[in-house]
């Protein structure tokens, strides 16, 4: 039996202004994470990811990253992924305050 | 200092505009990323964490006021009114949207700037000692001959597709403030026996993954011979260097693998041919510059108002004792201005600040400023007689931290903050250990310590030279730091030794606080500095401190 699949969501940048943003099930960007779909299917995944790279002009660099439910939707796994969707710990600059 | 000519201008506008053209066609897509990311590298705009990030020349850490001021404008008008100098004397803008980068260039261009160059594998921005032209100890200013390297690298058709990025250090000090022993070439001017000066050559050192002293490929380089051989140097390596590993890449490991006796035959080959290929013109070339970098007619007049202010103000004594150094003319000294105030970013500056730089510079400072690797900004010719008004305008800038040397002046790199290649954080680590210095009071006590914060491998930050090295990794998810301890960036440089296990964020702060008060009990005398201990005792002293403690547990 394969290794369980840890949930994904796919995410990139903003072409334009260069911020993180998630895939949501309807197909936006959205640059809040609990607005993403979770996906726990491998195959599904991978589909995803494919049409996430096919939106080379709205998004660059897309990937899945681990993610797990949350109360209010996807939450990160990892601190990287974390700190994506606030900003910097330094300033109260991107997300932390634009959202 | 140097003034773009009609080529430097029409170059740099040139380029602005091509870039203008590929962003506009990257947004309506007809250019994907892959097609546009070697050109917005090659105009250093890089994309972050959170957003685009446009790195800017600063050559050689120059800058006239009003460059000075036109960054601050920048910072205004596309990003958040703030810019972070970096460790190769560069400034980075940490939020502007791709579509007004094209006008950042522009304004750039306006005042003699670019971003040309500080990304991709070619030759970067040649970075210099802080101190040129100013220092008491230097036998001449480098700067002419780092802006001789700047033209000739720039564009170069042969060196813009190098097997990895290629940096140039250079200083006409022997006090080497300059890092050349951690560069891809290092230039350090010295005299020969007939006491003509010229350059002692290195190559091959680098930090990063594989961290390197750089060897003395010629120990005596006459001033003439300095293009031709650096440029016989970048041809060898060419063609040596490997590109199946983008790890193995860098020179250093082109001087370690062949070892410096077959790069050194190969470096004199090519120069033998390409020597006689430089009939010249490149010495006029920077006989025209060097008229350009005239030290400014310094003033000669009473230091009393120093005095006065030393003898009764003891805030302007502190700062006094730790940021100014010694100037080469009678009643002149250096100002360093410290961009390490406890708590703060290192080297963020807001454009209020910067413009307070660029009026002092005017007022006080024959209108020179410097950006040092060591993040913080440089007043290079400060009449003494000046220093107190000087010392009132910075703190009413809040930029008069009495720190320059000390524990809290540390550098350190943007990590998990904005890069996107980091493993962890080093900006909170360095507020953390700033603020519980000062809680301490023990700063002064301590004295000169240099401790350099990375955020990964790549080592931005300098950790493997910095007395205390600390490096951020991910450790199975959660972020841990790493100690270095023994570096040393100067001539007598070193690359720290590790100490053992790391330690996770809310342990770090503990233990580097265990290390200098360890540092405390162990020195002979007060003026046996931190890293003259270490030399002296060793890492066990230091590792027992670290490590032995019932703080135990937080090493992970
Ligand atoms: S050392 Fe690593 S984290 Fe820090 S700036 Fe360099 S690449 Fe980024």
């Amino acid at each position: 039996m394969s290794r369980a699949f840890t949930p994904k969501v796919v995410t990139a940048n903003r072409l334009l202004e260069g911020d993180a943003v998630w895939l949501t099930e309807d197909d936006r960007w959205s640059p809040d994470m609990a607005q993403a779909e979770l996906i726990d299917d491998e195959a599904h995944a991978a589909i995803r990811l494919l049409h996430a790279q096919g939106q080379r002009d709205l998004v660059v660099g897309p990937y899945l990253a681990d993610a797990r439910a949350g109360t209010n939707g996807p939450e990160p796994v990892h601190f990287r992924e974390a700190f994506r969707t606030r900003g910097p710990s330094n300033y109260a600059h991107g997300k932390q305050v634009e959202l | 200092m140097y003034r773009y000519t009609d080529f430097d201008e029409a170059f740099v506008r040139t380029r602005v505009a091509q870039f203008r053209d590929q962003v506009a066609r990257r947004i309506d897509g007809s250019l994907t990323e892959d097609e546009f990311r070697p050109l917005r590298l090659m105009n250093g705009l890089y994309l972050q964490l959170h957003a685009y990030m446009l790195r800017v020349a600063i050559p050689y850490g120059t800058l006239n006021p009003d460059q000075m001021r036109q960054l601050a404008m920048i910072a205004d008008r596309w990003d958040k009114g703030y810019g972070h100098w970096t460790t190769r004397q560069n400034i980075q803008f940490n939020w502007p949207k791709l579509e007004d980068v094209p006008d950042m260039l522009e304004a750039l261009a306006d005042v003699g700037m670019h971003a040309i160059q500080t990304s991709g594998n070619t030759i970067r921005n040649v970075t210099a000692d802080h101190f040129a032209g100013a220092a008491a100890d230097e036998i001449a200013d480098p700067r002419p001959v780092a802006e001789l390297l700047r033209q000739w690298s720039t564009d170069h058709p042969e060196f813009q597709f190098l097997p990895r990025k290629f940096k140039i250090a250079i200083t006409g000090s022997p006090n080497d403030r300059a890092v050349t022993r951690a560069h891809d070439i290092g230039l350090r001017m010295v005299r020969n026996d007939a006491g003509e000066a010229g350059f002692e050559v290195i190559v091959g050192g680098g930090l990063g993954r594989t961290p390197m002293e750089g060897k003395v490929i010629r120990d005596f380089l006459p001033r003439a011979d300095l293009l031709p051989y650096v440029e016989a140097v970048l041809a060898a390596y060419n063609l040596m260097g490997r590109r199946d590993n983008k790890y193995k890449a860098r020179i250093k490991i082109t001087v370690f693998e062949n070892g410096i006796d077959s790069f050194h035959d190969a470096v004199e080959a090519n120069f033998a041919k390409i020597r006689p290929r430089f009939t010249g013109v490149d010495q006029e070339i920077l006989t025209a510059i060097e008229a350009q970098f005239a030290p400014p007619v310094f003033a000669d007049r009473p230091e009393a108002p120093f005095d006065a202010a030393y003898a009764t103000d003891p805030v302007f004594r502190a700062w006094a004792d730790t940021n100014l150094a010694a100037h080469k003319a009678p009643g002149h000294a250096i100002v360093t201005v410290s961009f390490k105030a406890p708590g703060a970013t290192p080297g963020d500056a807001t454009s209020d600040q910067m413009r307070a730089l660029a009026d002092l510079a005017e007022t006080y400072g024959y209108g020179e400023l410097r950006i040092s690797h060591e993040q913080n900004v440089i007043l290079p010719h400060v009449h003494k007689a000046d220093l107190p008004a000087v010392h009132a305008a910075l703190k009413s800038a809040g930029i008069a931290t009495a720190n320059v040397g000390l524990v809290s002046d540390i550098i350190a790199c943007p990590g998990m903050d904005y890069c996107a290649l980091a493993t962890a954080r080093s900006i909170p680590i360095a507020q953390e250990i700033a603020l519980r210095f000062e809680e301490l009071q023990v700063e002064h006590e301590v004295g000169p310590l240099k401790i350099k914060i990375s955020g990964c491998i790549n080592a931005c930050g300098h950790h493997h030279v910095g007395h205390i090295g600390i490096l951020g990794l991910d450790r199975a998810g959660v972020e841990n730091y790493q100690i270095t301890l023994g570096g040393d960036h100067t001539e007598r440089f070193a690359i720290g030794e590790k100490t053992g296990p790391g330690f996770p964020a809310e342990g770090i702060v503990p233990a580097i606080e265990r290390l200098v008060l360890a540092y405390l009990d162990l020195r002979e005398h007060r003026e046996e500095s931190f890293i003259e201990t270490f030399r002296r005792l060793g890492m066990a002293p230091f590792k027992a401190a670290l490590y032995d403690s019932e703080d135990r547990a937080d090493a992970a």
